[in-house]
């Protein structure tokens, strides 16, 4: 028997955006407290937001020369146009107040001489607006909101709980099926409200800066529960992965005045972006770093056979980089033994953030194939596409959107809450017990894998560097593509061979991968059709921006025989699409 | 060396030996997810970031506390490497162990900025003025990454149960000495209690396991210098003495004239 627990609302992850989210919603002054169950497959302060190292954006000291025009306008640009305006312009009128906010909860903000908040360059950014503390701002962030919402009472942690599906009838969220990792229940969460946030797809790369954890879980659950998935595309690769690991070197260490350096010592970027140098955007400044090691310029690190370029951080002095830098210090050192007082680090682009996503309206409404929102789900951060990023996310908008996204989700939630709505008691629907087939009988049988899901995941992410890294092109992509398809192949032939009910992390890794498969199928296919080059898509056999067949957003839908793609159009409030140049 | 044994004490007291290549810069976390994906996928451990930040894989390691992913096999200089669960928590399966009680004595001490004027917390067109020097005298503290190896080291959670232990009691005092925050005598009053500050006996193994140099052990004796403070508060009061007004509660300034901290901060213009 499947036990249904009822909640107001259900929040599928823990990262920032579900934290502020749950933090809005307890903080709601209604009649009577939600009860709010916030669910990760991780321990509540396990999830990837605490890596977020450098900056959040806002306009904070508008008299000294910034201004939220100012911010839209680079943010836009930065999406090389494909980021939906209005939502852009809500954003940043938003982002402010977050960091005021936070401040208010505890946010430890590095500080300006007089006591005010202290901000920092970031790439693509007209103006010192990266809010910063230290360079651990997405852990500090965590804390903060993980810390508040042990003030409130009401909300139920469910820990270490996996989500298998979506279930959505009638054009509107009923609940979801998940199964509790420490004693292998399987229980149908059933909920007035549900608010995505599980983060990003990173994982499908195998050099990429997430965590092991950041599988596309929501971005699949929804794909599965036929919402179509937009813009997937468009994968963020940071300039400054750590060789051999690929984990993250903050851009903030580019914003305290590090260089780029190839194997001649020169700041390559002067030949790419001469004004902004090494604080141009991410995609360009990776497009140029992969140049400089297709034209022989590069490293070549013998133990992982890895090329790359180098941060030179030592002009900065062991002062700046211990008080501004001490994060990047603590990893140069214990993960490559190297202090970058002295030594400069090897570098090269890493899979870091998913630009696309669960499509969303401006109140982070998840949205149907035609548009409709579907009753009762939201998204909200990297899982969601607003789309603000567009075809490239500037560094430091991401958290940023987090928060300001967390709190409009967390207040329409409580909207939501407060109108009439039909009693969602009664059975449970059938969908649930034929997902409970689904897990249990068809993965969890007591026999033996035909396949081993762990050299599929190995070749996927293989596949995935190789094809739909940071250059692409036509062969390449088509190649993957078939490739992925054959592994989804053999994907029908796996199962769990744990069969525990405690932890069974493999019957995990099994769920994961299979919605891995399907989003990496979306995203190469998406890739190969998308003939041009936007943002952080970039096709050498298509090497121009295409505003008249390309300026939309994509968006796929599943079925059976895979991805069915359709288009939609960007809207366009403040500025018209012009070349971008740095 | 080029090849290596990894020696899992896994659930029911079983030692598990697997043989594995070494591969230059090797975690123990490598080696763990290499048996996971190529020997045995029943071996049950978290792990989520790699890199040190999230907390998730802190096991015993060589007989110590520590985070998997930040081990570097090369460091413990043997071959054969022995991991097992933390010690002085409940095992659920392998390394997996139950940190919810953990979890809950960091909620007990109010992990949060207390303030008396809700209304003025919540509003958030402005900054406090915080100086950096300020900033600075609770930003060790706030590193914490709840992985548990503190408590998990600590000689008196081992004997008492109920003791907060080292990782609440440096929250704590992380938001005492925080100058925002005006909650400095409830926590005290929490702190002086049968199962708070006094229990410690400075054996210093909290710190010495900490992987991300927080240093519990000094929060604990700060948060102890606060707690007498406010006895000695309390007993002036008592005796009516006039002292009481300059002797300020809360941690104090060094070399600054600034008011004590539960005096209503100035806001940025």
């Amino acid at each position: 028997m499947v036990e249904v627990i009822d909640h107001d609302v259900v929040i599928v992850g823990s990262g920032l955006a579900g934290l502020r989210t749950a933090v809005e919603v307890m903080s709601a002054q209604l009649g009577k407290t939600p009860s709010l169950a916030l669910v990760s497959k991780l321990a509540l302060m396990r999830s990837h937001s605490v890596a977020a190292e450098g900056g959040t954006a806002a306009v904070l000291y508008p008299e000294e020369g910034d201004s939220l025009e100012l911010h839209a306008w680079d943010t836009i640009k930065g999406s090389d146009f494909l980021a939906d305006q209005d939502a852009v312009w809500k954003f940043v009128t938003l982002c402010p107040e977050e960091m005021r906010q936070l401040e208010r909860w505890g946010m430890p903000w590095s500080r300006k001489e007089d006591g005010r908040i202290a901000q920092r360059p970031f790439g693509g950014h007209s103006f010192d607006r990266a809010t910063y503390a230290q360079d651990k701002v997405g852990f500090f962030e965590m804390r903060t909101l993980y810390d508040k919402l042990q003030e409130f009472d009401g909300w139920s942690r469910f820990e270490e709980t996996f989500v298998t599906s979506l279930v959505i009838e009638g054009g509107a969220f009923k609940g979801c099926t998940a199964i509790d990792m420490k004693n292998g229940r399987f229980v149908y969460l059933r909920a007035r409200a549900c608010v995505i946030a599980t983060g990003g797809a990173g994982q499908l790369w195998k050099f990429t800066a997430t965590s092991v954890s950041t599988t596309g879980d929501g971005i699949g659950l929804a794909y599965r529960a036929g919402i179509p998935i937009e813009d997937m595309e468009f994968m963020q690769f940071h300039p400054t992965g750590l060789i051999p690991t690929g984990i993250l070197i903050t851009e903030g260490a580019r914003g305290e005045g590090g260089h780029l350096l190839n194997s001649k010592g020169e700041r390559f970027m002067e030949r790419y972006a001469p004004s902004k140098m090494e604080l141009s955007p991410r995609d360009v400044v990776s497009r140029s770093i992969m140049k400089e090691i297709a034209e022989g310029r590069g490293f070549k690190d013998e133990d992982s056979g890895l090329s790359y370029v180098r941060l030179d951080l030592r002009h900065l002095g062991r002062e700046k980089i211990d008080s501004k830098l001490p994060f990047i210090k603590e990893l140069s050192m214990k993960f490559v033994g190297l202090d970058p007082v002295s030594d400069p680090i090897p570098i090269k682009p890493t899979a870091h953030y998913t630009m696309g996503g669960v499509p969303v309206d401006g109140n982070g409404r998840v949205l149907d194939e035609s548009s409709r929102e579907v009753k009762g789900l939201w998204a909200a951060g990297e899982t969601a596409c607003v789309s603000i990023h567009g075809a490239n996310r500037l560094g430091s908008n991401s958290t940023a959107e987090c928060l300001v996204y967390g709190r409009l989700v967390g207040r329409d939630v409580v909207k939501f809450l407060t109108t009439k709505q039909e009693d969602p008691s009664g059975t449970a629907s059938p969908d649930v017990a034929r997902e409970e087939t689904r897990v249990f009988d068809g993965l969890l049988r007591n026999e033996r894998s035909e396949e081993d899901v762990y050299a599929i995941k190995a070749r996927l992410k293989e596949v995935m560097d190789r094809s739909v890294y940071v250059f692409r092109e036509g062969a390449g992509l088509a190649d993957a593509v078939k490739e992925v398809r054959a592994l989804k192949e053999r994907f029908k032939g796996v199962k769990a061979n744990d069969g525990g009910r405690q932890f069974n992390y493999n019957l995990q890794d099994v769920l994961e991968v299979g919605a891995m498969l399907e989003l990496a199928e979306v995203v190469a296919q998406g890739a190969l059709n998308r003939t041009e080059s936007r943002g952080g898509h970039s096709r050498l056999d298509y090497p121009k921006r295409d505003d008249a067949n390309w300026l939309k957003h994509t968006l796929a839908r599943r079925t059976e025989n895979g991805p069915q793609f359709s288009f939609s159009p960007v809207r366009i409030t403040m500025w018209k699409p012009v070349e971008r140049k740095y | 060396m080029d090849k290596m044994t990894l020696e899992v004490l896994r659930t029911g007291g079983r030692k598990a030996r697997y043989e594995l290549k070494y591969r230059k810069g090797m975690t123990v976390l490598d080696a763990l997810v290499e048996v996971r994906e190529k020997q045995d996928p029943s071996l049950a451990y978290r792990h989520s970031c790699r890199m040190g930040i999230c907390g998730s894989c802190g096991m015993n390691i060589q007989g110590t506390p520590r985070l998997a992913c930040q081990t570097q096999v090369s460091s413990l200089g043997k071959e054969t490497i022995k991991v097992e669960p933390l010690h002085g928590m409940h095992v659920i399966r392998d390394l997996v162990v139950d940190i919810d009680p953990f979890l809950a004595m960091h909620t007990v001490v109010r992990p949060y900025l207390v303030r008396r004027d809700l209304n003025e917390r919540d509003r958030s067109d402005r900054e406090y003025r915080v100086l950096s020097e300020e900033v600075a005298r609770f930003l060790q503290f706030d590193y914490c990454i709840m992985c548990g190896l503190c408590y998990s080291a600590c000689p008196t959670v081992a004997l008492d149960p109920d003791y907060l232990g080292p990782q609440a009691i440096a929250q704590a005092y992380r938001y005492m000495a925080d100058p925002r925050d005006e909650g400095w005598k409830e926590r005290v009053d929490l702190l002086d209690s049968a199962h708070g500050v006094w229990r410690c006996h400075v054996a210093g193994s909290c710190s010495f396991v900490c992987p991300k140099d927080v240093d519990p052990a000094k929060a604990i004796q700060m948060a102890r210098v606060e707690v007498l403070k406010r006895r000695v508060l309390r007993k002036m009061a008592r005796a009516g003495s006039p002292l009481v007004s300059v002797a300020p509660s809360g941690v104090p300034k060094q070399g600054t004239k600034a008011p004590p901290f539960d005096f209503p901060r100035e806001e940025a213009k």
